[in-house]
């Protein structure tokens, strides 16, 4: 029997129960910790200082933080439609391509104009990556997780055979392209404040960053204060109830898909032309996957997303510092403890919500008393 | 060498490549005709691989590295298990979740363990399945046709391959001709119908991932253990869900399974074959393309058949008493 | 099994059962004589279908004993129930569909690990008990290719070999034609003549007239009586069941039908296996009038609804609402509602309502493209919540909470919230599909009360019910579907028997 939306009761249990989900994943890893012969408390000392405990660190974490805000969008929008995008990894790796090309090719342009084409490069590469698989599920029921995933690993080889034949300069044998123009490189957020006198650390965190938060705000609009966004989660909650609306699931399908697609590419903005200004190899190196640990423990809010992604952020960043340290530990900790998120917020969800339920209503005001003693009929 | 020597290695490559995409399609068999969607075969595919690789490395044992796969596999099935069946939690994502736990878990205790970045150490041969010659191979390569058939494509392979194919028949005889079989038929297309008639859904559902767990632990134990000599990190490399298109593609049977999965073990190897080599038309074909054919069959095969595969009424919904 | 000689078949003393904060079920007593039909009445969420879960081992009572002739038991699960002689034939049948008859038979009691010999076993036992009870269907046949009819004889000979003495019937002929249901109840009445007993858990009180020996009312939980079928009468059922007097009939004025707004010509319907559903229908309703589709459930009304409200194609024939076309191949149910269609759907929870969203939400749902609710480019909360206030309180919905979520709604709450949504937007032509199920006895005066105002508006109304006394109580036309044809017209004056006869595929040529 669910909580009655809207009063205290439900709210506590929005929040409490992902953090609840986090301990027992904070848990089950710090075992994995000792197993390795490790202490679980000072690996958690040092992430938090490694994350937080130095101006370089925040701005690391800060910029991490970004990608997984845009890869957490990404999952979270086409979740709500009902879809497992589990592509951001690959549909990153093609907007980098847009970012790329139009940064390459277009740094003729002013700043204020390269940055609109690049996000709008790296949205479109992006969308036109999820649009295969969101086509196929759509009007040939291929089961999107499967295809997705298939795409993860043909964007991999297509990407590889670019680097390699094309986009390398002429007699370079780096599979990487070309340098970008000092023109045609996203702002460093220490560089923009530095100007307006405020001192901070060097970090890779740039203007992304805002466009991510941006991004947030456009979400929660369209999600929740639009006609296309009630539509994707009629569909996204019952596909019945939504063609009985006059909706079309198959349209919508694909449109989530673009959308998801359009917003993962946002990860590429940050990485190619905020902080490696060429590009490269595997510079989506899984951000992807954590966007789905993101969303799941975001609640598919964008406010939850941006916490969650900042966790994130400051495991990755502190995962690094902590395989600076003690080099048994290496960054696939961080993987570990991304696996454990998405189980207990995702699978095991409702580990904790009865007990919690209980907990808090038993001191909430009576139920809401409904006819015949039962709900529904 | 000729053609039909050619086509011999082909197809014999094709086996090869074959086996653990089998052992994961009839594993994820037991488990989705049960009405539990798994996507998590690539994980404890992983998770098998390495704990053989691990273990045979440490003991020099092949069979000793199986059983740990199998332990390891099983591990992880029950843990999907537990999320989805106890908990009615949401199969997709706790399948997504041992997978990267998987991922994870094995590169992490690989570098801990074995200071190889993730690797476990090569393995020497008797921890290792070895090629096992067939009684009177020697024999029949002499004679032509058939006789090269037995000695090269139907002896010589080790012997968690002839288990593969010994898995086939057995499935189809237990699915259909046991009463384990016909239950968990039944709880995959209407659990109430056998909740009513006095059987634990859940029990079943459970027996049904503990078999998945046990075929992904011989599947991953042939990547590590007969196909390399050890674990590399994420050797796996999205076969798990190679292996479930062709389940899809088989509609969830064990004989059609079969044929799904030498399918893709065959346009495989013959990917491999033409690495290199000019084909009509197009001339060669970029190294990378060959290593995404595996990857682009999948996506075909599921946009041109999956239309009209019906999966198990029940799969993918947790069993929740009707509240009345 | 210790027999008592002349202990009843069941007895229940005291059973209470709650789920979280519902009381499902208050110190329910209840005797039920060995050899006797009894009928177990009530309104939905009266708690019957949670007693007989609690008799079939699919709950346990908090409380309470229950004692099976004369031997107090232990029912943990319904193998335990089963090993007790309780058998049950569900609502909604409890069938394996791609399965044959013998293999749904044997689920459960396969006689050893493998099936091969305790499938012949089977066989010959299920051969013999088919003669023997008149329950004849074919063993080795997918029971999804059985009728209705004959897939409910197959829930009670799985019962049957079981070893089942006492069985438990939950709203059996919901789904059967009269004739169906005549037929089955001559089967219950060779069950009882052979010495088991019978429990039958239904809402229709001319059924417990007809077959019962005895019959208990429940109510909110409560047994409320139990009375000797000779002695009870509908009226005395109906007040027990509700706890006051209720009026059985309604009143209506005469219909004066105007111009016709929909218009139906040779429609055909085929899905996506091939199959059939509706084929060359015919017919028109006018403003002012309502049509009623009568027939069991099956026979095409679905398929012929979900057509007309734009959410299933059709390949023949052609559909006009209010001058309108329906485009056969793309459905389109925003285009309809443009031309004036609002459609309750048969299946409200899953269709007319997303139940995960609350009130407000679902006051969008098939009206999220209409300019009231926007302003911009974004939606306009404020409109959509004083809407939803208002039709929450024109249609006196309780509790009158728009932010309340849709699922924690009673039945027929959620009906009015669905029809108070279609109706409010004032359309030409309203569509609806069993408008009172599940729905108690008080919310069923409302609606009828609303659907009949609204036709005196000069609204045109299509109803499709397999409830044939609603059917006949609201309809000026009434048209009878069998086998995906309309195989006759009456109009409200006709009589149950004949039309009994069009549902059960007697058309007017063949009777006469």
């Amino acid at each position: 029997m669910s909580a009655r939306a809207g009063t205290l009761t439900h709210w506590a249990i929005t929040l409490l129960v992902p953090v609840f989900n986090l301990v027992a994943a904070l848990v089950v890893s710090g075992l994995v910790v000792l197993v390795i012969g490790e202490n679980p408390l000072e690996v958690v000392q040092l992430l938090v200082w490694g994350a937080f405990g130095y101006g370089e660190g925040v701005g690391y974490t800060l910029f991490y933080t970004t990608n997984f805000i845009f890869s957490g969008l990404a999952f979270a929008v086409a979740y709500h439609a009902g879809l497992f995008n589990i592509g951001a990894e690959g549909q990153a790796y093609l907007g980098g391509l847009g970012v790329a090309l139009a940064c390459l090719y277009l740094d003729f342009l002013p700043l204020p104009l390269l940055i609109p084409a690049a996000i709008a490069a790296s949205a479109l590469f992006g969308a036109a990556w999820a649009f295969v698989p969101g086509w196929l599920q759509a009007h040939r029921g291929s089961h999107i997780v499967i295809t997705t995933i298939m795409f993860n690993f043909i964007a991999a080889s297509v990407m590889v055979y670019l680097l390699v034949n094309v986009m390398a300069p002429p007699g370079s044998m780096q599979p990487e392209s070309a340098t970008f123009a000092e023109t045609a490189r996203m702002p460093f957020i220490h560089e923009m404040l530095g100007g307006l006198g405020i001192e901070l650390s060097r970090s890779p965190l740039n203007m992304s960053f805002l466009w991510a938060l941006a991004c947030c705000v456009l979400v929660w609009l369209l999600i929740w204060h639009t006609p296309l966004g009630y539509a994707l989660r009629t569909v996204g909650t019952s596909p019945q109830a939504a063609v009985y609306a006059g909706m079309s699931p198959k349209r919508l399908t694909v449109i989530a898909m673009l959308i998801s697609g359009a917003l993962a590419g946002g990860m590429a903005l940050n990485e190619i032309m905020g902080s490696q200004h060429r590009l490269i190899l595997e510079f989506t190196s899984g951000y992807g996957f954590v966007g789905i640990a993101v969303a799941l423990m975001g609640r598919s809010h964008p406010v939850g997303i941006c916490l969650a992604a900042l966790l994130f952020g400051a495991l990755y960043q502190g995962g690094a510092e902590l395989a600076f340290e003690k080099p048994k530990i290496t960054r696939d900790m961080v993987i570990v403890i991304q696996g454990l998120i998405i189980f207990f917020a995702g699978a095991m969800e409702h580990l904790f919500r009865p007990q919690l339920e209980a907990l808090l209503t038993r001191k909430a005001a009576s139920p809401v008393t409904v006819e015949e003693g039962q709900p529904s009929g | 060498m000729g053609e039909f020597g050619i086509i011999l290695q082909v197809l014999d490559s094709a086996i090869r490549l074959a086996v653990p995409l089998l052992f994961a399609c009839l594993a994820g068999l037991y488990s989705e005709r049960s009405g539990i969607f798994d996507i998590g075969l690539e994980g404890k595919m992983l998770g098998a691989a390495f704990a053989a690789g691990a273990t045979a490395a440490v003991t020099e044992s092949a069979w000793i590295g199986l059983l740990a796969a199998i332990a390891v596999s099983v591990a992880l099935a029950l843990l999907h298990g537990f999320a989805c069946i106890t908990h009615r939690g949401n199969q997709i994502v706790s399948g997504l979740a041992i997978n990267i736990l998987a991922a994870g878990l094995t590169a992490l205790l690989g570098a801990t363990w074995f200071h190889q970045g993730g690797q476990t150490p090569q393995l020497v041969d008797t921890a290792r399945f070895r090629e096992l010659v067939l009684p009177f191979a020697d024999w029949a390569s002499a004679l032509p046709a058939v006789g090269r058939v037995y000695a090269e494509l139907v002896s010589g392979h080790n012997v968690l391959v002839y288990l593969a194919f010994l898995a086939v028949p057995l499935t189809w005889w237990v699915l259909y001709r046991t009463r384990f079989g016909l239950r968990l038929r039944a709880v995959g297309e209407n659990p109430a119908a056998v909740d009513t008639a006095g059987i634990s859904v859940t029990w079943l559902r459970y027996r049904a991932v503990i078999c998945c767990g046990l075929l992904c632990g011989f599947a991953g134990a042939y990547l590590s253990l007969a196909q390399s000599a050890g674990f590399i990190r994420d050797m796996t490399a999205g076969k798990g869900f190679i292996a479930l298109a062709a389940l899809i593609f088989a509609k969830w049977r064990p004989v059609q399974a079969l044929g799904a999965c030498f399918l893709f073990g065959l346009l495989d190897a013959m990917a491999i074959r033409l690495q290199g080599v000019p084909v009509p038309v197009i001339g060669i074909v970029p190294v990378q393309f060959m290593q995404a054919v595996p990857y682009v069959l999948t996506v075909i095969l599921l946009a041109g058949f999956v239309g009209r595969a019906v999966p198990p009424k029940a799969g993918g919904v947790p069993y929740v008493k009707e509240g009345r | 099994m210790e027999r008592q000689a002349g202990a009843p078949a069941i007895e229940l003393k005291d059973i209470d059962k709650r789920f979280g904060a519902v009381r499902a079920n208050r110190d329910i007593s209840l005797s039920i004589a060995r050899g006797t039909i009894h009928g177990i009445v009530g309104e939905n969420g009266a708690g019957k279908s949670t007693l007989m879960s609690i008799l079939y081992g699919f709950y346990r009572a908090d409380s309470g004993e229950i004692r099976i002739n004369g031997k107090a038991v232990e029912i943990a699960s319904s193998d335990d129930a089963i090993a007790h002689g309780i058998g049950m034939v569900h609502q909604h049948f409890m069938l394996v569909d791609p399965f044959t008859v013998l293999e749904n038979v044997v689920l459960g009691a396969e006689g050893g690990l493998t099936l091969a010999a305790g499938l012949e076993k089977a066989r010959a036992a299920l051969t013999a008990l088919e003669r023997d009870y008149g329950l004849e269907v074919p063993l080795d046949a997918p029971v999804e290719t059985l009728t209705v009819g004959q897939q409910q004889r197959v829930e009670i000979l799985k019962a049957l070999f079981r070893g089942a003495d006492i069985l438990i019937l939950d709203e059996p002929t919901g789904v059967l034609t009269p004739a169906e249901a005549d037929h089955l109840f001559r089967i219950l009445r060779q069950l009882k003549d052979q010495g088991k007993t019978i429990i039958l858990i239904t809402h229709k009180l001319r059924e417990i007239l007809a077959v019962t020996d005895n019959v208990s009312v429940m109510r909110r939980g409560e047994m409320v009586g139990t009375l000797l079928t000779a002695d009870a009468t509908a009226e005395k059922l109906a007040e027990l069941m509700v706890g006051r007097r209720v009026l059985l009939r309604i009143t209506k004025a005469d219909a004066t039908p105007a111009r016709t707004v929909l218009d139906v010509k040779n429609l055909s319907i085929v899905d996506a296996s091939g199959v059939v559903r509706v084929d060359d229908a015919s017919f028109t309703v006018r403003a002012g009038e309502i049509v009623g589709i009568a027939g069991v459930a099956g026979n095409g009304q679905s398929e012929l609804l979900e057509a007309l409200a734009g959410m299933r194609p059709f390949s023949g024939g052609t559909v006009s609402i209010n001058g309108t076309a329906l485009d056969p191949g793309a459905p389109d149910a925003a285009a309809l509602r443009e031309a004036g269609m609002a459609h309750v759907p048969e299946d409200r929870q899953r269709i007319g309502l997303v139940t995960p969203f609350d009130a407000c939400e679902n006051t969008l749902l098939g009206h999220q493209s209409d300019p009231e609710y926007h302003r911009g480019l974004l939606l306009d909360h404020g409109a959509i919540l004083s809407r939803t206030r208002d039709n929450m309180t024109g249609f006196d919905v309780r509790p009158c909470d728009p932010k309340l979520t849709a699922s924690l709604f009673s039945g027929g709450n959620q009906q009015k919230l669905v029809l108070a949504r279609e109706i409010e937007r004032d359309p030409d032509l309203l569509i609806v599909g069993q408008p009172t199920r599940g729905v108690d006895i008080g919310a069923i005066e409302f609606i009828h009360k609303r659907l009949v105002d609204l036709r005196d508006a000069g609204k045109a109304i299509l109803m499709v019910s397999v409830e044939l006394d609603e059917i006949r109580a609201l309809s000026d036309r009434i048209l009878v579907m069998f086998a995906g044809r309309i195989v006759g017209e009456r109009d409200s004056s006709a009589d149950e028997g004949e039309l009994g006869l069009l549902m059960a595929g007697v058309t007017d040529t063949e009777a006469a």
